[in-house]
């Protein structure tokens, strides 16, 4: 076990410091940043003022280690269109990101789970092609689209809930409602599928042959082996979800730190922008690295293999 | 007592068959093609999908000759008028125009050139890119392997919208450079899942055979192990060019993917959405077509998948 967390461990430090690079350099690789942000009719010396204004005019190597050895002592710089702190910019958002992707994973979830066991234990009847049909339909509908559907519905049509904002519970509804419904398809499939697999095996049949009951027997035996692989899948896809709730924070207006990201990405403010890139990524590593662990610690086979 | 034919000359049973038994053991055990073809035939789901996305490829291809306008002819007379089912609207603007007078009905069908394109080239770039890496992996091992999964790793890390809008805005929102940015974000599923069945693979007494034979390893691995790998990898790009789709219409939704004035159905939606309140339908008409060929592209995915291994359904 403790060589196994050790290797992780070795992989996760590298994975975080060729991901810190990457964040680094996102927006710098145009080749000429100081050009982009000193405007269109910039003159060459205003340019070489700005280059230097902001450190640019270093090598690469200088200005990323400059930058890495800040961020390690929790100085993150500031933004450039605001001048605020960058660690303050992502501490007063970051609640409201966290938030939505809790809640939509929660979602998902309550969603996928209950519904994926029903599926499995009666395959290929009405229940189960219902419940694949819902995977399909969450797959393929594109959901700003259906954001905006619910804002024309719920919003305006029937007016019961509010279409942009974070002040209130409400506020989150409907966002959590389509990403619930977009992350819940892969769980739906995942649970479907280990429980089909489980319900197949001997432990499962002697159960049933004991004359156990059957609910005990779908919940406590099979659903507690199926589940694992879906906790893992949900680690990832809480790390997705805080990422990419970029486009339900931008059509409801919450403030949340994809919506930072995207404002600061339309104006090339790159300190704003690296550090959130890098903070995900680096919350996306933990995340499954616990993960990992967690599973490791369960599961002999993955330690050993 | 067990008859033993002494008689060397004597034809192998099995090499000379009478033609009647070849007939009876064609009709017994048909070919896998031939298992295929009916396994196609009575899919619903492959049927269906395919024939919508058979007829989104027909307008594509057809646009300029399907579409009744320029979807960039501007008449600003003819300003947002109603679609056909309203009743207002009439048969020279079936989807009513747009703000500035374009002819929806057109822009949409012009549409579908975008998002077939961009799905496509996405899926197939990324295949090309995240096969070639799983397989090398998969076949080389020990360090090889490890510096495959360490690109996996860093992948999967990195917040994938965020940095292809980052890309975006640098690079610009050409057709090209949209392509080359969502397979960036599309080949570690190829990869991880032939670096596994390569693994498997490399196992099998054919890669012995032909390593014994003395072929070099880049023929083993495009002659005898990409082969055994082309329908998983066909059913990947099929369900990741409705990804692709479903991504570069939310980039241009969001301003940072295709720009304006070209029709895609994710920019649609977004110059729509300013008059929604009013005109719902520049809304709902391009998500709807982003929905039917997404849903149709998936159909048509789980349906090759079905057709070419059964046994893998769930």
């Amino acid at each position: 076990m403790l060589n196994f967390v050790i290797h992780r461990i070795y992989v996760s430090i590298l994975v975080a410091i060729t991901v810190s690079v990457i964040g680094f350099s996102l927006l710098r690789i145009s080749g000429d940043l100081a050009a982009e942000l000193a405007g269109e009719d910039a003159s060459t010396e205003e340019i070489a003022e700005v280059a230097k204004a902001y450190g640019l005019d270093r090598p690469f190597h200088v200005q990323y280690f400059d930058w890495a050895g800040k961020a390690l002592s929790g100085d993150l710089g500031r933004s450039l269109f605001t001048n605020e702190l960058v660690v303050e910019l992502i501490t007063d958002r970051i609640g409201v990101t966290f938030k939505l992707a809790i809640y939509s994973l929660i979602l998902g979830l309550l969603l996928a789970v209950p519904l994926g066991v029903l599926a499995s234990t009666r395959p290929n009847t009405w229940i189960d092609r219902m419940a694949l049909g819902l995977a399909v339909f969450g797959q393929a509908i594109p959901n700003f689209w259906l954001a905006l559907i619910m804002i024309l519905f719920f919003g305006v049509t029937l007016r019961w809930l509010p279409i942009s904002g974070s002040e209130t519970e409400w506020h989150f509804v409907m966002p959590t409602l389509t990403l619930g419904l977009t992350v819940m398809p892969q769980f739906m499939r995942l649970t479907r599928t280990g429980m089909l697999d489980v319900l197949d095996s001997d432990f499962i049949r002697t159960a049933r042959a004991k004359g156990l009951n059957p609910i005990r027997v779908l919940f406590k035996h099979a659903l507690r082996n199926a589940i694992l692989p879906v906790i893992s899948l949900a680690a990832v896809v809480f790390g997705f979800l805080l990422g990419g709730s970029v486009i339900m924070e931008s059509i409801f207006a919450l403030n949340g730190v994809g919506f930072l990201a995207f404002e600061s990405i339309q104006r090339q403010d790159f300190p704003v922008v690296q550090s959130i890139v890098v903070m995900l990524s680096f919350i996306y590593i933990l995340l499954t690295f616990l993960s990992d662990v967690i599973n490791a610690q369960l599961d002999p086979r993955i330690r050993l293999g | 007592m067990i008859k033993v034919n002494t008689d060397i000359t004597a034809p192998i049973a099995t090499s000379h068959p009478r033609e009647e038994e070849i007939d009876e053991f064609e009709i017994s055990v048909p070919s896998p093609p031939e298992l295929m073809k009916r396994r196609a035939k009575k899919h619903v789901g492959f049927i269906l999908g395919g024939t919508v996305v058979l007829l989104v490829l027909i307008l594509a291809v057809f646009a300029p000759l399907i579409a009744p306008f320029d979807p960039y002819d501007q008449t600003l007379t003819n300003r947002l008028l109603p679609p056909i089912w309203h009743e207002k609207g009439s048969w020279s603007h079936p989807f009513g125009t747009d703000a500035l007078g374009r002819d929806y009905f057109s822009r949409v069908i012009f549409g579908a050139r975008i998002s077939l394109m961009i799905g496509f080239f996405a899926a197939a770039v990324s295949a090309v890119v995240g096969s070639t890496l799983g397989m090398i992996g998969g076949y080389f091992g020990g360090k090889t392997d490890a510096v495959v999964m360490y690109l996996i790793n860093v992948k999967l890390a990195l917040p994938g919208l965020l940095v292809a809008l980052s890309l975006v805005s640098v690079f610009g929102g050409s057709l090209i450079a949209l392509i080359c940015i969502l397979a960036f974000l599309f080949w570690d599923r190829y990869a991880v899942v032939t670096r596994s069945v390569t693994q498997q693979i490399r196992t099998n007494d054919y890669i012995t055979a032909a390593q014994a034979v003395g072929a070099s390893r880049l023929r083993i691995i495009v002659g005898e192990v990409l082969p055994n790998l082309m329908n998983q990898i066909i059913v990947i790009a099929s369900l990741e060019m409705a990804v692709a789709i479903l991504v570069e219409a939310a980039l241009s939704f969001l301003g940072l993917g295709i720009q304006p004035p070209t029709p895609s159905w994710g920019l649609l939606v977004s110059e729509g959405r300013s008059f929604m309140f009013f005109k719902p339908y520049l809304v709902t008409i391009p998500g709807l077509a982003i929905f039917m060929l997404v849903i149709s592209i998936n159909m048509m995915g789980d349906g090759i998948r079905d057709i070419t291994a059964p046994e893998g359904r769930n």
